[in-house]
Order: C-alpha cells, then structure tokens, then sequence
C-alpha cells in the first residue's frame, strides 16, 4: 500500500500527513501574493478574505484596499471596495461573517457576499487613541467569536460576544509603554483573558486583574500560538525555543530548541498533538516528545488552524496537514496486524477472487466487528474517494460474516460520506473533515450552504437526510434572496416563490414578506403575505406597512377577535375618529366588536356608531338604558323621547307605543306620587295600579286601568290580590258580586288559601265552575266533599290524588275506591 | 377523583384532564416561590373540575382570594410563609382588568417587607384589549409574567365537555361577537392533536360553519407535525343551536335534565337545600375551591363516578321511583347475606363487600331525598297544567291564538322567564306568532313585569325565539323528523322521545338522521332550518392511518365515535337521548357512540335568562358592595 502512506511521516508514535485538497482556481492564483496581502480563512473549511496589506507591501499607497473574499478552493465569490476609514484588520466570525477592524476602533460587519449588515464600536478609547493591534478569537466551548483591540495607549479591550457587541476593558498592563512582542486572547467558557508577552515578562490579563506569570529560564517570549480548544499555549522565545504549556500555565508540557533564534512567520497548532512553526519555505512540525518533522515549502503559505489539523494555502494549491487517525494508520500502516488492516487485506483479495480472504478472515477471528467498525471509520477520515470506497467495502465484506449487526452505521456513515464529498467538491469548496463536521452539526452546514446561497445542494441534502425543518428554512432563505432581486418585478417574483414554496409545509410566508418591507417593496410584501396563512404573522406586518384595510381584512377573516381588537387598537391611534368609524361601517363584523368594546368602555360612542349605521333601533335601545340610568324625572323623559323618535324611525309601531306609553305613565306616577306622597316611578303599570289599591286609592286604580287598557282578567287578578293583600275581605267579597268574574272564582278561594284565610275561602266554594270544584274542595282539606264532587265531574285523575291524599282514612279510601271502580265500569 | 372520566370507552378523557392539570401547574410553576391565587369568582367552578383544593397545595399556593378591588390581606399569620407570587388566574374581560389594578396599586401601597411579584393568567387567551387597559390603568409595568392558560373545554363526564361559557349564545347570535367559537376552534385543534385529526366533518349553521373554517385555517397554520396521533374520533358535528331553538325550551323530564331545571346544576354539582338530607359527616368532604365557605346550599358531584346516579340520570323522571326502589330491594337483599354467612370466609367475604354496600346506600338515600325534592315539584298542579300546555303547542293546538293559560300567568305576575319561555314555545312551534297575539303579549309583559322588559323581548326578537308568523314549516319538520311521538315507554324507552315524555329533541333526530340515512334524505327540513349545511374531509396527515376496526375476541368491533359538538349551548334532555343513542346496539347504521361537547350546558331557564336585559340600576348597590376585604383562607 504505497501509495496511500507515501506521504506519511512518523512523528514519535504518531505519523502526520500533507494532503492535497485543492488546486486553487485561477483567480485565488493571480491574486494571492501572500506576502504582500492580509489574508484571513474561516477555520471549518471556511471562506478565505484576502487584502492587500499596506504594512508588508514596500510601497504604502492611499488607495483604500480592495477585500477579495474566495472559497476555500478558490473561488471567487465577492469583491468588497473599501469606502470606509483606514482598515486595520479583517477576520470571519464563527457564523462566516467577515469582520473590518478600523483604526478608529469601528468594527464592520459584513457577509460572503459583500453585504454590509451593521457596525458597532470597540469604544471612546479606541476611538481616541486608535486600534494598533487586533484579534479575533473563537470561543470553543460556545461557539461565539470575539474581537480584542490593543489601543495606542496600550490598553486592551475585548468584545467577547460579537453578536452581542459590550466592549469590556481589561485591566491595564504595568509598564506597559510599548506594543507587546506577542499576545492573544483565551475564552474558556465565561471567561475571556488576554495573554501577552513583553520583554520576558508574561502577563495575563484579565477585566479585573494584570498578572504577571514568570516562567522559570525560559527567556523571553517573542511568539505565542493557542491550541483550537484554548487549552495548550506554545510560546517560541527569542534564545529559539519553544515551550508547551497548558493554557493556564501551570503544567508545562514539552520544551524543544529549534536552534533558530528568528521569528516565524506563522506559529500555529496541529491538532493537539504538534506545534507547527513556519519560516521562509521551512515548515517544522514539533511532537510534544521532542520529535519533529521538516518539510520544505517552495512556495509562500498562510497557515489556517482547524481543529484536527492544518490548511496550508499556497498560491497554487491548499493542502491538509494533519495527524493520521488512529484507525487509518491502524490499517495501513505497514505490517500492521489490527484487525482492520487483515479485514482490508481480505476484502482485496476476495475482489482478486483469491482465497487468501478467507485465510485473512480466519485470522480476524472473534475481532470481527471491531474489524468492520474500524474500516467503517477510517472511511470517513479519508478524502480520496477510492480509498473510502475500497474501505467501505472491506466493512460491508466484513459484516457478510456478522451475524446481528446493526446496519444503521454503516448506513449512517455512507451518507456522511456522501454529504462530505458533495461540499468538498471545489465548486463549493468546503474542506471538512469528518471531525469537523460531527462538531459544527449538519444543520449548521445546511446553514452555511444556505448563506452561500447553495440551495440546491442544501435542499439534496436534508431530503436525503430527511431533515424535513431544514427544508422550509433553505426555502425561505432562497425566497428572501429572490425578493432581494432588485430587476424583476413584483409580480414575477411573488410568482416565481408561490410556484416553488406552494406545496412545501410550514413556511413563514411573513418572514419573506417582512424581508421585502424591509427594502421598502411593500407591494411585493403585500403580495407575499397572501400566501401567509398564520393571520397572527400576517396582520401586525402589514399594520407596520401601513396596509390597514388589509389587516383589518386579514384579522377578520381569521376569526381571531383578539386579533381583530388589536389591529382596531392601532388604527384608532393612527386615524382620525371620524375617518376610522367611516371605515368601520365597511367592515360589518369589525364594527360589531368595536360596539361590544364600546359597550363595555366608552357607552358615550354607542350613539355614534349606531347612527353612523342608520341602526335606529339599537339607538333607541340605547336612549332608553340611558334613560334608566337619569336620576332627574325630566332627563328620563328627554331619554325616551329620543327614544320614541328613533322607534319612528325604526318604523317600530308597537315599540313607539309602548314607549310614549311609558312617558305618560311616568308623568302620570309623578303626578300622584307629588299628591299622595307615595313613591310610585319605577313601577310598571300592573304595579301602579296594585299599589294604588293597596294604598287604598281605588279610584285613581281603575282610572289607569281605564287609561292604559288593562285587561279585564288581568284587572281582577290584581285587585283582588292587592285586596287581600291589604287584607280587605269584605272588599273582594263585594267586589265578587260586583258582576260576574271573568276569571271565575277559582282564584278567589286560591287568594284566601294563599293568605290562610279557609273562613274568607269557603265563601266561594260554591260559586266555583262545577269541573273545578273537586280541585278546590282539595286545597282545603275537604276530601269528602272533593270526592264526590270528583265523582259528579267523572274526574278519575282528581280521584286517584285524593286515594294518596286520604292516607290513613281507611274509610274515605274505600269509598273512593268504590266510586273508582264504578267509573271504570261504566 | 377523576374516575368518572374513564368511561373505558374509545375516547379517554381523563387525558385531556391530565393535560389541562399539567398546564395548569406549568402555569403555576413559572411564579416562584410561595404563592397567592386571586381568582375570578365564575373560574373557581370551572378550574374546580380539573384541579382540587390539595393539588393547589401541593403547588405551593398557600392563600386564596376571590378578585375584589381593594387591597390583599397579604399579612401572613404566624408560622406561615411570606407569598412570593400573587397570581391573578381571570377570563379576558374588561369589566375585571380594574380589579385587578385596584388590587394591585392597594397592595403595593401598603407596601410589606417582601418582596412580591405579579402574575396575570388568561383564560383561556390573553387578550390585546385587557392588557391595554392594564397599561392604560398603569398597573401593566407591576406584572412580571402575562400569560395564557389554555382551558377552553371542560371535562365534564367521560362523554362530556363543556365550555361553561354561558353568554356563548347571546354573543353570537345578538352581538356579532364570535370570540367564543374562537375557543372552540383552538379546543378543537387541541382536541384532534391530542385524539387524532377527524376525518369527517359534519355541520350545520352559520356558527358552525364559521368554527369548521377556522379549523381548516388553523390546520394549515400549525401544519402536520402536531396531528401524529391515531384518530379515535370517525366523524364529527358542529350544531348550531340557532338551528334547533325548541329543545331548550320545553321541561326535561330526565332525572338530570329536571334536576336542572330546579336545582341549577352548575360546573358538575347540584345545589340542594340541606334539610333533606342526612347530616354527613363534614371531615370526608372534599374541600372545594370555591370561595363561598358557608353555603345554604347541600352541594352535591352529580357525575357518573357516582354508580347509581349514572343509571339514574338520563332516565325519565318517571321510571326513576322503580329504579329507586328496585335497587333498595337489591342492597337490601345483599345485606341479607350476612345472615346466611355462617363460615368465617362467607363472613369475611361478606365484610369485604361492606365498604362498597355502604357507599351504594349512601348514595340511594341522596338520591331517594334528591327524587323527593323533585317529586315535590312535578306533583304541584302548575307543573301538571304547564307540561300540557307545551304538549298542546308541540302538537300545534291552538298555537295560533292567546294562550288563557299564559294569560293568566302574567296576570298572576309568575315568573317572567316561566312565562317567556312558554311564549317561545308557542312562536316557535307556530313559526312565528300573528302580529295581532305577539303584540298582546308583548304589551302585556311590559304592563305587568315593567317597560324595561322592551330591551328583552327586542333580543329574543333578534335570536328568532319570537317573531311575527313566517312560511310555515313547523308542521312538515314535525312529521318529517317525527317530532311529536304518541306513545311513550317511560319505563323502558324505544325511542329518544322519552326525554320529554313525548317529544324527541329536534337536535337529536338531525343527528339520528345524519348518522342513518344522512341528510340528503330530509333536504326540505335542512332547507327550512337556517344557515348552510355542510360536510367536509379532513385529509389526514401523511403517515397517520385511519383507526382500524378492533377486533375483540372473535367479534369486530366496528363502532364508530362522533363527536357532537352544540355550539350555543346544550341541554341534559339532548345528552340523555344522545347517551340513549350511544346504548342502541343495533340501529340499522351499525352503533355510534357519541362523545358531546358544548359551550355550556344550559336549560331553558338560564338560557332565556342570558338573553335578558335589564337596564334598571336598583340592584347595582348590592351587587356592587363588596366587603373590602374578605377574610377567606
């Protein structure tokens, strides 16, 4: 196997390979003269920003700077010309944003593309004594990125959270007069401190505290490289050494003498393991057992730090620098006897139809899914497809002998395998490793193809992953750039996004729509937010577009009241009050719930808006509550009246009536109540004249009767329970024979009972119709009687009561059961 | 305590208690520490039936208050804790938001040496308006969480659900304002992620129509993801009571449906006067969450956790005296026992059965006192006189003219809902009243009871309970649906008519014949009733599968389980013959089983009374005090 450990070399117990990853486009080539540039990569395969950089080229030019932003294979992808004040330093923040560092402490932010998406200010400091260093650092436990400004009065001030720019000032260094020779930034968790060396002086330095670290004999520091995780620190110190320590200091790790006492140009980690230093067209890779690799670089090359290993940009080509994975050297390493490696071998020779796999089998013996798993996973670590391919398939010859293997693994990996080399692939330019992928998660890849506006491949992937949340995400996105197209027109484009994202679940329509409002195309918005079926995302946009009828419309049509409510809340804010009842009376069920809230908070309106809606009936339902709600006589009367009018309006005949009819009773009440001195307003007609009885004023009683058409039934009803309730016996008496009762005198015995009265009662026992007097004859207790009246009438249901009423008379009963029994036989 | 929700039938209830329980203490675990529970007084009887007094407790709410303006007697007593959080647990109503800020501003002013924290809860939805007038009373900035508790439907029975909300009708019908099928809608979209998406959406009138959009809109907001669960429900259908105004207005002559009718059952408990009853003893009673602490009243659970009431309940108050005392001999019998018993086993045996046959007499010694008191009221003549008159206008008997027997009424000032409601009757079994009656009774009630009345027979005017005679149609809807049945079985019904002893709910036979033969048979009848009439399919969502028949032993069981929804309000009357409908085997359409939902379980009485009006303000001092602070728990 030659060919695959041709470029491997041991590093103590470890061996370290240069890949190739790309052969850079033509355009990276013709721009990247990297001495003369600043050039800034994304770690995870990230973009490359590339500037020409004023401090390394001979001849300082006033010209503001072109920013030339590639992909990792380089592509070119944007070109950003500097309009803004002297540019000190760029960088990618962790989301690929890439930030400009300005001299005057103004950070700017800016995407792949070019776009600018804000600013914000390291603070006055800064500004006043202008940046002449900066970092910008990741935070490997959250994820954030952070920027540190060194100011020109040599004080530090750190940015850990660029999306949540505070800038925060680190205590002061002492006797710091001069740049230090060396710093960096550590963010461990929550903490974020600087580390700087000057003069052979090591000082960490935090907001609260400077303090100084001495390390014993080491000489003084000149260059300091942090590992990817912020834990080692290799500090390269002016007698040519270097030293490893962990971050905090406090363990020292390896010291090695690299016999060069001149300043690399590039000291960075490779992987965890190795510390690479790089000078001119030398680069060393130092083993933390003292043990180290050369190799020569014929060309110029910017270093880029990833996680598991190392970018080495060059003009031409970019290579991968990185430790052998165990399970790979496990495999290929010559004469290995890992399982794996025998799997592999067995795996080639049953392709060769050899029947030495089987002898390899045999040897793997028990060790055999061990064997797959390695294959499985020394696959995923490679980059050659052939090899991965060849892999693969020694893992699936090896779980041809597997008995209860889960295939979710292999399945799992092969679709890894498959996502890593589409973004690979030097049109998109991606160069992750299977380890860098595992951390950055695939929903942040699916991001960052999303923001490299590759949505096509985006899209492949989650379907093939079937990451169905990803899919609205990517759609939206896409809809979003569309709507950022500035030559198309709206319709086109409202078109063009129902037509793709129709179909698809769970699109936040407003979102895109929100997007056009924001560049002020709010007829594009408008058009968008049709397709929006969440009325509660709808409405409040096109309220902040000003498209009130809209909202109003939409609000309604979702049957959200409270949505409804709300948008009335804004509109009555934003229109006149007339305007906005105008417009009300085109919204009928609007209109309704505004009058319920009206009803409940401002009845003063009611009037208003029922006019505004020629409601004349609901008016006069209004004119009469308020009429009872007056305490003078006169205003209730004004009340009805209005009342009265809008009843003629409503062409309310009866209503009219009762109304007018209601005034003159009132009048007619205040009238006796100022002669008699009994209070009567309040009373209906039917109380008026019962208490007028009662008080003994009969005459002016059957005058109301007279006036208002009481009812001749009614009437006696009245009259005589007032009597009785009077107490007045001989009046009722008298009045019983007045003339002949309409109501007969039934209610006359029940009035007497009523009030206990069984003497008054009996009085018109017999006067009551014959089919009633069984009834009566029982309220009394006059069971007998009852009975036989019961028996007259042939009434076998008054009969079968008073069997259960009679009880223990043992007489009565029989009788009652005789009379019974003669009625069923008739 | 929720026993009577597991009806052990396709469709668990008990589930959605649990989720409202768990919402509710989410709800209380986002207020720290020791808390103090202000509670709109008409939520107590609601939030009641899905969490008791000890589960509050256990949840750290130490006090409680009804929502009064003043300030809250927050001052603890010796050995208690200092509250923490003060919780204001209240439906979205306007009326109560400056209660809630005068409690507020009160308290601070006193001010205490803790520090307290404001929560406000809606429910069941916040709304735009209450916070707005929060902020307008400048009591907003005090409240650190403004939040929603989802409790639309209540769980009622393990066949019932209601809303409780009894001005539902009148809001939809007199006021345009359609919040509350809003509710019914997020209920329903929170009932199919909970029991499936239904496939089959039946509905009839504009409410109805206006909640089936809103599901389908609300569907395509949510998406798929939340509709995984297997449907339990086969179909369902929206009912407008605007469709059917008659049922609630005649007597129910169940057990529950007259209970009601004279005992006011309200959130799943019945109040009797005590005298009747045996003096329990007090410790066993379930401390209840309401406020009141001394009530005239004996409460009573009436649900089907109680064995013989769930026998009881939807039988014609008629058959209910053999059933009393068919289960008094049984009981009776079995206490007989004892003295076969003569081996320490059949003793033992016999001892072991005690608790539950003393739990069974308890019980058939409420319900002898409840029969009694219901008795006392159906023996009466006016209850006697009142039931024919509503059979003579059922059978279209003189519907046409005065009525002596209402007449009299009225000159007898009875009450004036009794009185309205047999009105009603009589508009709507004659399609409206000739102008020459309707008038007289108009000027009549506003003669006798007052000219304020105007404002409420103007409402029932609008809700269609009364109007001037229109096309005829009661007569063909009689006969078409078989409305009015001659003979009636009381004792062991064959048909649903025996709610009302002779007549069978409109509403009812609109499903019986949904579920038969279908609508399309009774097109002239559906024509007749109003709004649209419709049925859509809900597509479920990819992935889910309709549920299959299950097979049980060697028997399929193909039941099918609608979910009837009464949009307006529903009467016991109605879920008696549905429950009636849900026992019949083998009707010719294979057997149903009907879960019921409402917005309120309502009978004539409170249902007219939510439609009145009265605009006089004598009563407002007494409703308005308040004592300024109330000394409860």
């Amino acid at each position: 196997m030659a060919h695959v450990t041709g470029d491997w070399n041991p590093l103590g117990d470890a061996f370290y390979r240069k890949l190739e990853l790309y052969s850079m486009e033509a355009q990276w080539q013709s721009k990247a003269d990297i001495p003369k540039c600043k050039v800034a990569a994304a770690p995870f395969g990230g973009p490359i920003a590339l500037m020409r950089d004023d401090r390394k080229s001979q001849a300082p030019s006033n010209r503001k700077p072109d920013i030339f932003i590639f992909t990792a294979s380089g592509k070119p992808i944007s070109i950003i010309k500097w309009q803004s004040g002297h540019l000190l330093d760029i960088g990618w923040s962790s989301t690929e944003d890439l930030l400009c560092i300005q001299r005057d402490g103004t950070l700017l932010v800016y995407d792949l593309f070019g776009k600018f998406h804000g600013r914000f200010s390291m603070g006055q400091v800064a500004r006043e004594n202008e940046v002449i260093d900066s970092r910008i650092f990741y935070n490997p436990s959250s994820g954030t990125s952070g920027v540190a400004i060194l100011t020109g009065n040599y004080k530090f001030f750190v940015v850990s959270n660029v999306k949540h720019p505070q800038s925060k000032k680190m205590a002061d260094v002492l006797g710091l007069l001069s740049p230090p020779s060396c710093w960096s930034v550590i963010s461990k968790d929550r903490d974020t401190y600087v580390m700087l060396a000057k003069d052979g002086h090591l000082f960490v330095v935090d907001p609260g505290y400077s303090q100084e670290q001495s390390l014993e004999g080491a000489g003084a520091c000149i260059e300091l490289a942090l590992s990817f995780d912020h834990q080692l620190v290799a500090l390269f110190t002016d007698k040519g050494d270097i030293h490893v320590f962990s971050s905090d200091l406090q363990r020292k790790l390896c010291e090695f003498s690299t016999n060069s006492q001149m300043r690399p140009k590039q000291l960075v980690w490779c992987g965890n393991r190795a510390v690479v230093a790089y000078w001119e067209n030398l680069l060393l890779v130092i083993g933390m057992q003292k043990n180290w690799i050369k190799y020569n670089l014929d060309k110029e090359a910017y270093l880029v730090p990833e996680m598991d290993g190392l970018r080495i940009l060059q003009p031409d080509i970019q290579e991968f620098l990185q430790e052998v994975p165990a399970n790979v050297s496990g495999i290929f390493k010559v004469a290995s006897m890992a399982s794996g490696a025998l799997l592999y071998e067995a795996s080639r020779e049953f392709q060769k139809k050899s029947q030495k796999a089987d002898e390899y089998i045999r040897l793997i013996h028990d060790d055999l899914p061990n064997a797959v798993n390695q294959c499985l996973e020394a696959a995923g670590e490679e980059f050659e497809t052939n090899i991965q391919k060849a892999l693969l398939r020694a893992a699936s010859f090896g779980r041809c002998f597997l008995t209860n293997s889960n295939p979710d693994k292999f399945v799992t990996m092969c679709q890894t395998l498959r996502v890593l080399n589409a973004v690979r692939e030097y049109t998109v330019g991606m160069p992750l490793t299977l380890a860098q992928l595992n951390r950055l998660t695939v929903a942040v890849l699916i991001d960052r193809l999303i923001r490299r506006c590759q949505w096509e491949l985006a899209m492949s992937i989650s379907k093939y992953l079937k990451l169905p949340e990803s899919e609205s995400r990517i759609l939206t996105h896409w809809a979003c750039y569309q709507v950022d197209q500035k030559r198309k027109s709206d319709e086109e484009i409202a078109a063009c996004i129902k037509r793709k994202l129709g179909a698809a679940p769970s699109i936040s329509y407003s979102e895109i729509a929100k997007k056009a409002s924001e560049i002020s195309r709010n007829e594009l918005a408008v058009k968008l937010l049709d397709y929006e079926p969440r009325a509660s995302e709808q409405v409040p946009l096109l309220l902040t577009m000003g498209s009130m009828e809209a909202a109003l419309r939409k609000s309604i049509a979702s049957g959200d009241t409270d949505l409804v409510h709300t948008v009335l809340l804004s509109l009555q804010k934003k229109m006149k009050a007339q305007e906005f009842l105008m417009m009300l009376t085109k919204f009928p069920d609007a209109q309704s719930l505004y009058i319920q809230y009206c009803r409940q908070e401002q009845p003063h309106l009611l009037i208003d808006l029922f006019y505004q809606s020629d409601n004349f009936q609901e008016m006069a339902a209004c004119h009469i509550w308020n009429s009872y709600q007056q305490k003078s006589m006169a205003k209730k009367l004004d009340y009805l009246k209005s009342a009265q009018e809008n009843y003629t309006r409503a062409r309310n005949e009866f209503a009219l009536k009762c109304t007018e009819e209601q005034q003159k009773l009132l009048t007619y009440q205040q009238q006796i109540e100022e002669k008699h001195n009994i209070s009567f307003v309040g009373l209906s007609v039917h109380d008026t004249a019962h208490k007028l009885i009662k008080s003994g004023l009969p005459k002016l009683a059957e005058s109301i009767r007279k006036d208002f058409r009481i009812p001749d039934k009614r009437f006696w009803f009245l009259k005589i329970n007032a009597l009785a309730e009077k107490g007045d016996w001989l009046e009722i008496e008298k009045f019983s024979k007045s003339k002949k009762s309409p109501i007969g005198y039934e209610p006359f015995v029940h009035i007497c009972l009523k009030h206990n009265n069984n003497f008054e009662a009996k009085k018109y026992l017999s006067r009551v119709a014959p089919e009633k007097k069984a009834k009566v004859h029982i309220l009394m207790g006059l069971y007998e009687e009852a009975a036989e009246f019961a028996f007259q009438q042939k009434n076998e249901d008054d009969l079968k009561q008073l069997l259960r009423l009679c009880g223990s008379n043992r007489e009565l009963a029989n009788k009652i059961q005789n009379m019974k029994a003669q009625l069923s036989r008739r | 305590m929720a026993s009577h929700l597991n009806g052990g039938g396709r469709v668990n209830i008990a589930l959605w208690r649990n989720k409202a329980r768990s919402d509710l203490l989410k709800c209380l675990r986002e207020c720290p520490g020791s808390k103090a529970l202000v509670w709109d007084s008409q939520l107590t009887g609601p939030v009641g039936l899905i969490a008791e007094y000890s589960l509050l407790k256990e949840n750290e709410v130490d006090r409680m208050f009804p929502l009064n303006p003043g300030r809250l007697p927050l001052a603890a007593g010796p050995g208690a804790s200092a509250i923490q959080s003060v919780i204001f647990l209240v439906r979205p109503k306007l009326e109560l938001m400056s209660d809630i800020a005068d409690c507020i501003r009160k308290t601070e002013e006193v001010g205490s040496r803790f520090q307290k924290d404001y929560h406000i809860y809606f429910v069941p939805m916040k709304s735009t308006l209450c916070c707005q007038k929060l902020k307008n009373l400048q009591v907003y900035g005090f409240l650190k969480n403004v939040g929603e508790y989802c409790l639309e439907l209540l769980p009622m029975d393990s066949d019932l659900l209601s809303m409780e909300s009894s001005l539902s009708f009148k809001e939809c019908n007199l006021l345009n304002d359609f919040t509350t099928m809003h509710y019914v809608a997020r209920a329903l979209m929170k009932m199919q992620a909970m029991y499936g998406i239904i496939p089959k959406v039946y509905g009839k009138g504009k409410c109805a129509k206006m909640v089936s959009d809103m599901i389908t809109r609300m569907r395509l907001e949510i998406g798929d993801k939340e509709f995984k669960s297997e449907p339990c429900f086969d179909s369902m259908l929206l009912l407008d009571r605007s469709c059917d105004l008659l049922t609630p207005l005649p007597t129910q002559l169940t057990y529950e449906g007259l209970m009601d009718e004279y005992f006011d059952i309200q959130n799943g408990t019945g109040k009797f006067p005590p005298e009747k009853f045996a003096k329990s003893n007090e410790s066993d009673q379930q401390k209840d969450l309401s406020t009141d602490k001394k009530s005239d009243f004996k409460k009573i659970p009436l649900n089907s956790s109680d064995e013989l009431f769930a026998v009881l309940r939807d039988k014609n108050f008629n058959a209910v005296g053999p059933e009393l005392s068919k289960k008094a001999k049984t009981l009776s019998a079995i206490y007989d026992e004892r003295k076969d018993a003569k081996t320490v086993r059949a003793m033992k045996q016999f001892v072991s059965k005690l608790p539950h046959i003393q739990l069974e007499k308890s019980q058939l010694a409420t319900h002898t006192s409840i029969a009694e008191l219901v008795k006392e009221k159906t023996d009466t003549d006016s209850f006697m006189d009142s039931l024919q008159i509503q059979q003579e206008f059922m059978n279209g008997l003189d519907t046409d003219k005065v009525s002596s027997y209402i007449e009299d009424l009225i000159a007898k000032k009875e009450s004036l809902v009794k009185v309205l409601r047999l009105i009603c009757l009589q508009s709507v079994t004659n399609d409206g009243l000739k102008p020459k009656v309707l008038d007289f009774y108009k000027r009549e009630i506003l003669q006798t009871y007052g000219f304020e009345h105007i404002l409420t027979l103007s409402n029932l005017e609008r809700a269609g309970l009364l109007k001037f005679q229109g096309p005829r149609g009661f007569p063909t809807l009689r006969k078409t649906l078989n409305l009015v049945v001659g003979e009636v079985n009381e004792l062991n019904p064959l048909d649903i008519s025996y709610v009302f002893s002779g007549y069978a709910p409109l509403s009812v036979r609109l499903i019986q014949t949904l579920m038969g033969p279908g609508w399309r048979s009774i097109q002239e009848v559906m024509r007749f009733l109003p709004g649209q009439a419709f049925e859509i399919d809900q597509k479920l969502p990819p992935g889910v599968e309709k549920r299959k028949p299950l097979s049980q032993g060697n028997q399929e069981d193909n039941t099918r389980v609608c979910l009837v929804f009464f949009l307006g309000g529903a009467t016991f009357a109605e879920i008696a013959a549905l429950r009636f409908l849900s026992q019949q085997e083998n009707s010719s359409h294979g057997p149903t089983e009907y879960i019921i939902a409402t917005t309120k379980l309502i009978n004539g009485s409170n249902w007219i009374e939510s439609l009145m009006e009265n605009p006089v303000p004598g009563e407002e001092e007494s409703t308005s005090f308040r004592p300024q602070q109330s000394r409860l728990r």
